[in-house]
């Protein structure tokens, strides 16, 4: 697809989500971007160069920042406000709470580099709470592409809402999911695998892991569903109930597991339709470690989530 | 003073406003009356004197922009919507009642002419500077004004703001600043110095007014002056609880609120 960067089969979905907004501007001198000196780990020299008068650096000052996107919606711009993802949530959070969801302004905040991606920087730039500080907060709706193909079509679809939205990107390399004829729907899962013994809902950089399990369980003999849960807020009730009807489910996202997708599943599930839930993430905050590292640590493997699989058909036949 | 003097409808909506947002307080038996009464004559002046606005037509593109940073002097705000024709009259009367629109701090999305949501202190001038961006980049000649309390200024938001809007020179955004000197708990200098409030303002780069927040006449002038190249701040001394004897300078009244007795002679004060 145009706009991507592949290296050895892998993409920065940063890449596809910079240039997407370019060709937005182009089309739309709405809108604008907003950033905390962070044109170059949003990948935005290229938008600053093309539209100067367009991209507005408010300095090291998240919350002014969000509240900045909030008065540029009023002002009738469409601001994508793009920040490392654990000073915008964290720092700004009351900004994005009162100045963006519940004034239900049209402000797009797109957190940069969420999960672990700075991960030997530490926890204070990890990005694993957001999922949890955002999910309640009715009116914003939450984006997590899991490959440039989703990042763009993310993008597109948030400029065009009249609303607000966050989408949840990553610099951490991801293949292209292999899913023909897709079409992206807000507030609706993807299937990647069929299956019908467990079902596996992944968002982000983890789909593919999920896939990858999802093909271990197949050589096991067990048939793994696969969700691609790319819009957590609102959540798709109907596709986790369907996946509840399999009799077991794993979650599995580059984030805490407490207040997430897991969270979110394990909610509904408990209210309408009670199974297993696996929940594989990060249990609190990281030691040092390469990306690779704490992945491997926390199971966000394929082999660790085929192994939460077995761990939730245990629970299921108990 | 002519008839057609703006002063002459300024002073008598304030009175107005004083008059019925008192009985709100009242009615409702919670709100922030001290602080209605420093920031009344400020949004008498801005919407019967200052501001180009048309209630029939809120979303209008040019209109220009008032944001009350100090989300809970809304009994002000909400009496001044309603005499500049965003709401009925009747709405005051639900002030803070189950189901109203008239939430304790102002909601966009509940009353037409409230420009953003605000109660948590240091919202507004991020917002503020956001609108005054947004008519930078388009060549609007719109005008943003945005009312904070003195004591909200201890949030460092503000100073974010104050910062970016010195820095790219927002020639149309005017700082107010609701200088009571009381905060909830206690005077702002025995609390955090906030003097001197105009050098730290000049020092972010921008053009200072001192006046007495009470004097329709120069509210009105400064206020209407028209863009000179920096951003303008309006430090308007005023008197929390202004109006009424047993409430002025009294911090126990940012939100107190009356009985019987007391609600009846604050209007025979206020005529």
């Amino acid at each position: 697809m145009a706009h991507t960067v592949e290296t050895a089969g892998l993409y920065d979905c940063r890449d596809a989500w910079s240039n997407t907004l370019i060709d937005l501007a182009v089309a739309d001198d709405r809108i604008v971007a907003v950033v905390n000196d962070s044109v170059g780990s949003s990948k935005l020299g290229g938008f600053q160069t093309r539209f100067a008068d367009r991209l507005i650096n408010v300095g090291i000052a998240e919350q002014c920042m969000v509240g900045v996107g909030a008065g540029l919606a009023n002002g009738g711009r469409i601001p994508f406000v793009s920040a490392a993802s654990c000073f915008l949530t964290g720092r700004a959070l009351e900004q994005v709470k009162a100045d963006v969801a519940y004034a239900n302004f049209n402000v797009k905040l797109v957190g940069q580099s969420s999960g672990i991606a700075y991960a030997e920087l530490g926890p204070t730039h990890h990005s694993i709470e957001d999922f949890a500080w955002l999910r309640p907060l009715t009116n914003l709706t939450v984006l997590i592409p899991s490959d440039p193909w989703e990042t763009a079509a993310a993008v597109t679809w948030a400029a065009s809402h009249e609303g607000p939205v966050y989408i949840r990107l990553s610099r951490m390399p991801v293949p292209m999911l292999d899913i023909p004829n897709r079409v992206f729907r807000v507030g609706r899962a993807e299937l990647v695998r069929q299956g019908g013994d467990v079902a596996i809902l992944a968002c982000g950089t983890t789909v593919h892991l999920a896939a990858g399990a999802a093909d271990l369980l197949q050589s096991q003999g067990i048939g793994a569903r696969v969700l691609n849960i790319s819009t957590l807020n609102p959540l798709d009730e109907e596709a986790v109930a369907q996946a509840a009807a399999t009799g077991a489910i794993v979650t599995v996202e580059e984030a805490s597991i407490r207040g997430g997708l897991g969270g979110a599943v394990a909610e509904f599930t408990a209210a309408h339709r009670p199974v297993p839930v696996e929940r594989v993430g990060f249990a609190g905050f990281q030691p040092t470690g390469s990306l690779a590292y704490l992945f491997e640590q926390s199971g966000l493997t394929a082999q660790g989530i085929a192994d939460a699989a077995h761990r939730a058909l245990q629970r299921a036949v108990k | 003073m002519s008839a057609n003097d703006p002063l002459v409808a300024i002073k008598a909506k304030a009175l107005w406003m004083r008059r019925r947002s008192f009985r709100m307080v009242y009615e409702a038996q919670m709100g922030h009356p001290g602080g209605d009464f420093s920031a009344t004559d400020i949004l008498a002046t801005l919407y019967f004197g200052v501001l180009r606005h048309d209630p029939a037509r809120p979303d209008w593109a040019e209109r220009d922009r008032f944001i009350m940073s100090k989300g809970h002097a809304s009994g002000a705000l909400y009496t001044a919507l309603s005499a500049a024709g965003y709401c009925p009259e009747d709405w005051l009367s639900t002030y803070m009642a189950n189901g109203s629109k008239l939430n304790g701090h102002p909601n966009r999305n509940y009353l037409q002419g409230v420009e953003t949501n605000t109660g948590p202190l240091g919202h507004g001038m991020p917002v503020a500077a956001g609108i005054a961006i947004a008519g930078q980049i388009t060549g609007a000649e719109y005008r943003t004004f945005v009312l904070t309390g003195d004591g909200e200024l201890q949030e460092g938001s503000n100073w974010e703001a104050a910062a970016l809007a010195g820095h790219r020179k927002l020639s149309h955004l005017t700082l107010i600043v609701d200088r009571n000197r009381l905060q909830q708990g206690a005077g702002t200098e025995d609390t955090i110095t906030m003097d001197p409030l105009d050098d730290r303002l000049r020092a972010f780069g921008w053009d200072v007014v001192m006046l007495d927040g009470h004097d329709h006449a120069a509210l009105l002038a400064a206020l209407c002056a028209p863009p000179s190249t920096k951003p303008r701040a309006v430090i308007a001394n005023t008197v929390k609880g202004k109006g009424v004897s047993y409430m002025e300078n009294q911090a126990k009244w940012h939100h107190g609120v009356p009985n019987a007795a007391q609600f009846a002679q604050a209007m025979q004060e206020l005529v």
